[in-house]
């Protein structure tokens, strides 16, 4: 592959090679699965033509469009997540799952789904339809926030702090969670499992609806905050002398990590890793400025977890893997390789 | 008068660092602060950087630190900190181009080019910053900082924390050369914390010389720099010669006692604010 001087493929090959994949993947997510549909069926389905066979409309407009947005979403807004994380952090080993925004994020949503009808009746009352969601934003916000402040006790982002916080955060967020699954009921149970393995199987139009909005706004504002997170690479005082309101960056960065991450565990449970793998790959291919790097996540990550999807849909047809597994098979390995080549963390 | 500095103190974790320093800078003046380590002046330097809490006053053009909006206050005053580590990977250009605001961000940038030229950075050009060496990420900082005050209009204050302190003799020449053609030809204010006499002796207008954080004496290379006070300050003992070029140069004496924790700090010296 032709690399510049620096070895990076550079921005416009890139951003052409990432939209082929997506492209691409998008095309087999859409036609594979336990019901098969040829190219022809979307042509056909999409031009509105009489002769569509009624079921490949059913299985392409109620299944696969939806589950295909909704993964291409939930995987944009994860690994954009973990770019921020990084460039906040200035460490490529920060996460979403890692630091327990995830868990905290996931933990919220458990203790609507099992407390909703008791303790919590008032929350449901208040939120309605959006309660998973506000509250899986919320326990994702808080835990993000928590993580900072006690990485940040010094005023420098102590990073091996950072991680010791994150499997400290994950192990009471699992403990809670844990204490939670005890208390469920059999159907509260099960709606629970999908939560903590990470799911696309359930996916439908009613839960876009729900998530979409929250990832879209975490989506849009992430360009606003390249050129900050740029300058947050070269320590936090130099990005005062540059002129940006650090805490304000910051908070904002916050905001949309716990928004993103907060729906998108709300709709799809607990996905790992997607956060790390992504932005290292595209740092491997345009090198780490924010500018390229935020939105090829974007790219790459819906991307790789609708590939991920995919895959997790025809291993074991007819049943499907949940998806988190899918990741964890994945990202497990590539964090690991990650460790062994980062000689200082 | 670009920085007016009044009865500045700084503390930190409650005890105190700097302890009520008065100092001002006009339009193209050099000051260049000395003192051993621990003397404050990063620390004092910091606080007019805006880093740290401050009692006193510090003043830009007029105006508290406080009242500028920081977008302007980076139009009008840049900082080259002590460190900066960057661990991402990152190219030289792309670094240089950070000191630029938004709106004159893009590709071509004259003044990003001509400032890795001055500095000696623009063979680096397309280079990742993780492997360069120490006095190459030095000058690329100084770069970044020079640009982003290069064009602004109005009084301009640049800080420099050490910032020849990886350099080779050559570069060191060069970057105070270069700063100090700042100073006289674009009127920028520069002040600068340095651990060589010899080279604030060379490009300095004025020496401010610092010790546990009070203000010991400041004035020309030739007031501040004298064997008396050398020894008092840093607790070695030199001869201070006159050089061709009309500046002093500091040599020590080879064998002679360094009391540099002992060194007494006499009252006296300390000029009342």
């Amino acid at each position: 592959m032709i690399r510049d001087a620096a070895g990076r493929i550079g921005y416009s090959p890139s951003l052409l090679v990432a939209l082929s994949a997506a492209v691409l993947v998008a095309l087999v997510s859409i036609t594979s699965g336990a019901y098969p549909l040829a190219l022809a069926d979307i042509l056909s389905v999409f031009t509105g033509q009489e002769a569509t066979d009624p079921v490949a409309s059913m299985v392409l407009l109620e299944v696969r469009m939806p589950r295909f947005l909704l993964g291409f979403l939930v995987g944009a807004v994860l690994a954009v997540s973990g770019a921020l994380l990084q460039g906040l952090f200035r460490n490529p080993l920060a996460d979403p799952g890692l630091i327990g925004v995830s868990a905290g994020a996931s933990l919220a949503a458990i203790a609507v789904i099992v407390l909703g009808n008791t303790w919590l009746g008032g929350w449901l009352a208040m939120t309605g339809e959006w309660a998973l969601p506000i509250a899986a934003f919320l326990g994702g916000s808080g835990t993000v926030l928590l993580a900072w402040r006690i990485a940040n006790r010094s005023g420098q982002t102590a990073v091996a702090t950072l991680l010791l916080a994150g499997i400290a955060i994950n192990a009471v967020a699992g403990a809670a969670t844990g204490l939670l699954t005890f208390y469920a009921t059999d159907e509260e149970l099960r709606s629970l499992t999908f939560w903590t393995m990470g799911s696309l199987g359930h996916a439908g139009w009613d839960d876009l609806l729900v998530g979409a909005p929250f990832m879209l706004l975490a989506l849009l504002a992430t360009p606003w905050l390249a050129r900050p997170l740029d300058a947050f690479l070269l320590g936090e005082s130099v990005v005062g002398h540059l002129g940006y309101r650090t805490d304000t960056i910051k908070k904002a960065a916050i905001l949309v990590v716990g928004l993103g991450v907060g729906a998108a565990v709300a709709v799809s449970g607990l996905i790992g890793f997607v956060g790390l793998v992504v932005p290292h790959l595209v740092r491997q291919m345009v090198g780490a400025s924010h500018r390229m790097v935020l939105p090829l996540s974007i790219l790459v990550g819906g991307t790789l977890l609708v590939a991920a999807d995919s895959l997790a849909r025809v291993v074991v047809a007819p049943a499907e893997l949940p998806i988190g597994l899918m990741m964890a098979l994945i990202g497990g390995p590539f964090f690991l390789a990650l460790l062994l080549r980062t000689k200082v963390i | 008068m670009v920085l007016c500095v009044k009865n500045l103190s700084v503390s930190i974790e409650r005890s105190r660092i700097v302890h009520g320093i008065d100092c001002h800078l006009h339009e193209g003046e050099l000051l260049m602060l000395l003192g051993p380590n621990g003397a404050g002046k990063s620390t004092l330097l910091r606080a007019i950087s805006g880093d740290l809490a401050y009692g006193g006053s510090v003043s830009l053009s007029g105006r508290e630190l406080g009242e500028w909006r920081p977008e302007h206050l980076a139009r009008q005053r840049a900082v080259m900190p002590q460190r900066v580590e960057v661990n991402f990977p990152l190219t030289v250009e792309e670094v240089v181009q950070l000191g630029r605001s938004e709106l004159r961000a893009g590709m071509n940038d004259p003044v990003v080019d001509r400032l890795m030229d001055d500095l000696d950075i623009a063979h680096l050009r397309h280079r990742l910053v993780p492997g360069l060496s120490g006095g190459e990420q030095q000058r690329l900082q100084l770069a970044r900082v020079l640009a982003q005050i290069m064009d602004s209009p109005g009084e301009r204050l640049l800080l420099l924390d050490e910032c020849t302190s990886a350099l080779d003799p050559a570069h060191q020449q060069m970057v105070l050369d270069l700063v100090r053609r700042l100073a006289k030809e674009e009127g920028v204010a520069v002040l600068a914390v340095m651990h060589d006499l010899n080279l604030a002796a060379q490009f300095a207008d004025r020496l401010m010389l610092m010790k546990a954080g009070y203000r010991v004496h400041s004035g020309s290379a030739w007031d501040v720099l004298t064997p008396d006070l050398l020894e008092t300050v840093y607790g070695f003992s030199a001869r201070v010669v006159e050089l061709e070029e009309g500046y002093p140069m500091v040599v020590p004496r080879r064998g002679a006692p360094v009391r540099a924790q002992l060194a007494p700090l006499n009252p006296s010296c300390r000029q009342a604010s």
